[in-house]
This record gives C-alpha cells, sequence and structure tokens, in this order.
C-alpha cells in the first residue's frame, strides 16, 4: 500500500529526462511512407519524431502509416501525412506532468525538448513505467542494502558481549509528548532489523512503562532499551515515589491514577499486566517504596509466544 | 477484505488527516476508550473507534500500527492531536455518530472484531 503512494510521490519527483528513450529514432521530410513502414518496424517502433535540418517540425505514428496504407498512398512524403508542430513536453519537467497530458490529448508519445526546443528524447507510457519501476527498484536495493548492515552489525562488532542501549528521558506529567520515548525505540528497534512480532511486543512495554513514568512519578524517570543479539532488555527507572504494594500494583484493574488522569482513557490498572504479558522476564523493585525499577526481558527467538496470543 | 476509504465513504467519516493513507486495507476493527486495553487488543491495521480524543491517541495507534482512528461523538480532536497525526500518518476520522453505531455499521460492512 505505501508502494502506491510511493509511486505517486514518484511521479512528483523524477524528471521526464530521466525516463525517456534518449536515441530518438527520426525521419526527414521527404522520407516516404513506405520508407516509414520499414524504419518502424526495424526498429520495433511506433512512431517517429520528424526532423528537417534538426528541427523538430511534426511526428509521424504507425496510426498516420495504417491511414496511408488503406488509402494506396504509400508513396507520400512523411510531411503529407505527419501531425504538425507535435505537442512536446519538456526534459526538466515532472513525470505527472506526462501522465496529465497523455490524458488530456490521447497521443501514444510525446517528443521531449529541452528548454531551447531542441528534440533530447521521446517519451511513451512504457518509458514512464519502466523508469518508475527502476526507481522503485534502487530504492528498494538501498534499504535492503541498508537492513543487512544493521542486522550484521553485531557480528562485525566483536567483543564478548555486545550491546546497543537506547536511553530516553521521560517527564512526569508531560502528556503532550506522551508515547515519544515508546515511538523513538520502536523505530530504532525496526532500524535494527529486529522482527515486527518482538517490536510489537517491545513497543507496548515501553508505552505502557512510559505511561507510568508520566502519571505516577514525581520527578519522571528514564527508559533503556538495551539489544543484544539475544535479547532486549527495556529497564525503566524514576526516583519515586514508589510503589508500597508491588502484588496489589499487579492486580487487573487496580490503579492510583486521579481521575482526570483517567478521564483520558489512563489509569485502567491493566498497565502493568500488559508489560507482563509481553515480557518473557520482568522483575519490579521498589525498595522501601523510594523508587521503582521495572526490568524487562524479551528474547529475540521465541517468535510468537502463545502468551500473547492467547491474551 | 475492505480499504478505509471504503469504509469513509460508506459511514460518510470526516477525513482529518493523512488522506494519503486512505488506501489501507482494514484488518478489523477495536472499540474502547482504555488506551491500555487498546494496547492490549488491537492488531496491525485494526480500526481503532473510541471517543479520546487528545495526542495520545495518536502515539498508540503508531505504535501499533493501526489503520486509523474513527473519533465518535462528534468530539473535536486538538490542533496537537491533528498536527501530531498528520506527521506519524495515521488517518483521524470524525464522526457525529456514537461508538455504538459506528461500531454497528463496521459490522454490518463485514469488518470483524478482535477474537483472541
Amino acid at each position: 500500500m505505501s508502494e502506491v503512494t510511493r509511486l505517486q510521490e514518484l511521479t512528483y519527483e523524477v524528471k521526464i529526462g530521466d525516463v525517456m528513450t534518449r536515441n530518438v529514432i527520426t525521419v526527414e521530410p521527404q522520407t516516404t511512407m513506405a520508407e516509414l513502414r520499414e524504419i518502424l518496424r526495424d526498429h520495433r517502433i511506433s512512431g517517429a519524431p520528424v526532423l528537417e535540418n534538426g528541427e523538430l517540425v511534426g511526428i509521424v505514428s504507425v496510426e498516420d502509416l495504417i491511414k496511408a496504407l488503406a488509402a494506396g498512398e504509400m508513396n507520400a512524403r512523411v510531411d503529407e501525412k505527419m501531425t504538425r508542430n507535435p505537442i512536446t513536453v519538456q526534459a526538466d519537467e515532472t513525470v505527472v506532468m506526462a501522465i496529465k497530458y497523455f490524458n488530456r490529448y490521447g497521443f501514444g508519445r510525446f517528443p521531449v525538448v529541452d528548454r531551447q526546443g531542441k528534440l533530447v528524447g521521446i517519451l511513451t507510457r512504457g518509458d514512464i513505467i519502466r523508469g518508475l519501476l527502476k526507481q522503485l527498484e534502487m530504492e528498494y536495493h538501498r534499504e535492503e542494502t541498508l537492513r543487512h548492515r544493521v542486522s550484521h552489525i553485531f557480528e562485525e562488532l566483536i567483543s564478548d558481549l555486545t550491546s546497543i542501549t537506547l536511553r530516553c528521558r521521560v517527564e512526569a506529567q508531560n502528556f503532550e509528548s506522551a508515547g515519544e520515548a515508546s515511538s523513538k525505540i520502536k523505530r530504532a528497534l525496526t532500524r535494527l532489523a529486529v522482527p515486527p512480532q518482538i517490536v510489537r511486543r517491545a513497543a507496548i512495554v515501553t508505552y505502557e512503562l512510559e505511561m507510568n513514568l508520566i502519571i505516577h512519578t514525581t520527578a519522571g524517570g528514564e527508559i533503556l532499551a538495551e539489544v543484544q543479539p539475544d535479547r532486549i532488555i527495556i529497564r525503566a527507572m524514576d526516583t519515586g515515589p514508589g510503589i508500597p504494594d508491588i502484588e496489589k500494583a499487579l492486580q487487573p484493574g487496580f490503579s492510583t491514577a486521579p481521575d482526570w488522569v483517567r478521564e483520558m482513557g489512563f489509569g485502567a490498572g491493566v498497565g502493568l499486566n500488559n508489560v507482563q504479558r509481553c515480557a518473557d522476564e520482568m522483575l519490579i523493585e521498589s525498595p522501601n517504596a523510594q523508587w521503582t525499577s521495572v526490568k524487562v526481558v524479551i528474547y529475540l527467538d521465541h517468535h510468537q509466544r502463545p502468551a500473547e496470543e492467547a491474551a | 477484505m475492505m480499504t478505509l476509504e471504503t469504509i469513509v465513504r460508506e459511514l460518510a467519516l470526516e477525513v482529518r488527516t493523512a488522506p494519503g493513507k486512505l488506501g489501507r486495507e482494514v484488518t478489523g476493527g477495536y472499540a474502547s476508550d482504555l488506551l491500555s486495553c487498546v494496547m492490549a487488543k488491537a492488531q496491525p491495521g485494526n480500526l481503532w473507534v473510541t471517543l479520546q480524543s487528545h495526542p495520545n491517541i495518536v502515539a498508540v495507534a503508531s505504535l501499533l500500527n493501526l489503520a486509523g482512528i474513527v473519533v465518535t461523538e462528534g468530539a473535536t480532536p486538538d490542533s496537537a492531536t491533528l498536527s501530531k497525526a498528520e506527521e506519524e500518518g495515521i488517518p483521524i476520522l470524525t464522526t457525529p455518530l456514537t461508538t455504538y453505531t459506528v461500531v454497528g455499521r463496521l459490522f454490518a460492512l463485514g469488518i470483524p472484531g478482535v477474537e483472541r
């Protein structure tokens, strides 16, 4: 689906000059229709611009040829049968302009000229399709190369344990930018070619932990996501007020969120349950209810955990 | 499967953001105003029906890769919500209809719920 949108975008980015056929087969005004037939057949083309002393004076197509054939006028000169003063497109215009022209005039091809009006190429619908597909393929290839590089980062950086740590600061009570830390971490994990199912679980974990820091802490906190070759470790740490009864906090539906926060749809009391459900391991610490640390481990080789699907 | 565009037309929803993303196929529907429930249940490509309209709905939709958000009962998302949704490419669709009616019509169109 995004490909279609990208394709549409490309029509606004790619220039006609990038997709047109450059080696144009041209004919002269005095060329006969019989000669034209041979030229079109030899080059497997369906039309040709007509040049007189290098100047574009017309365009002649297979349709003109058929008419001449039907009328028995194959010895006529091309300039008697061609379309004079053909509509041209400019090489530095974008492809979307050409598409409009094709739709408006219904022609099969347009001569392409430079700013000085000199013929530099010819454009058919086929040229546009080929050009855009080539562009998409190039982009796809670039993306693949990048993915390949990132996913091999752990093989290239040799140590006893290589890991990448993403650190995001979360402000207390700031609902405006709520979700930003988890969005950043999600994007980074995707970049690191972590499988989508794991990214989804990590995103849910970081989101819930981020919301807890925003809703419940006095001074905010920090979320860390550490990516190791075989696991992701997510930590949320704050400086208080801490959780007096962790077991109670884990009961579905239990929440200490104030009413105004609940009105926004937070504080349903299932945030930590969501975290637990997405985690392979979870450890909550809040010694003497002074600060809280939540540590979650998600293993990369458990792609499809039945537990999450069943919940 | 049905595209978001068809749903917009059938339910006469107002497209407030990301009109370029309406070509997406909708995989199912989910309705709740509690964000953690959405986080727990909504699946990628789902259309989420809610009367919440604050900026965080965009974060939820984006994190879960939802197809879009239908904001019901004539609730008007503020400019922060709209600009964030535009930025993240999340279509926000508004309607004066109630959540119940929207869900009913989605079901009638054959958009399934999340049953797992």
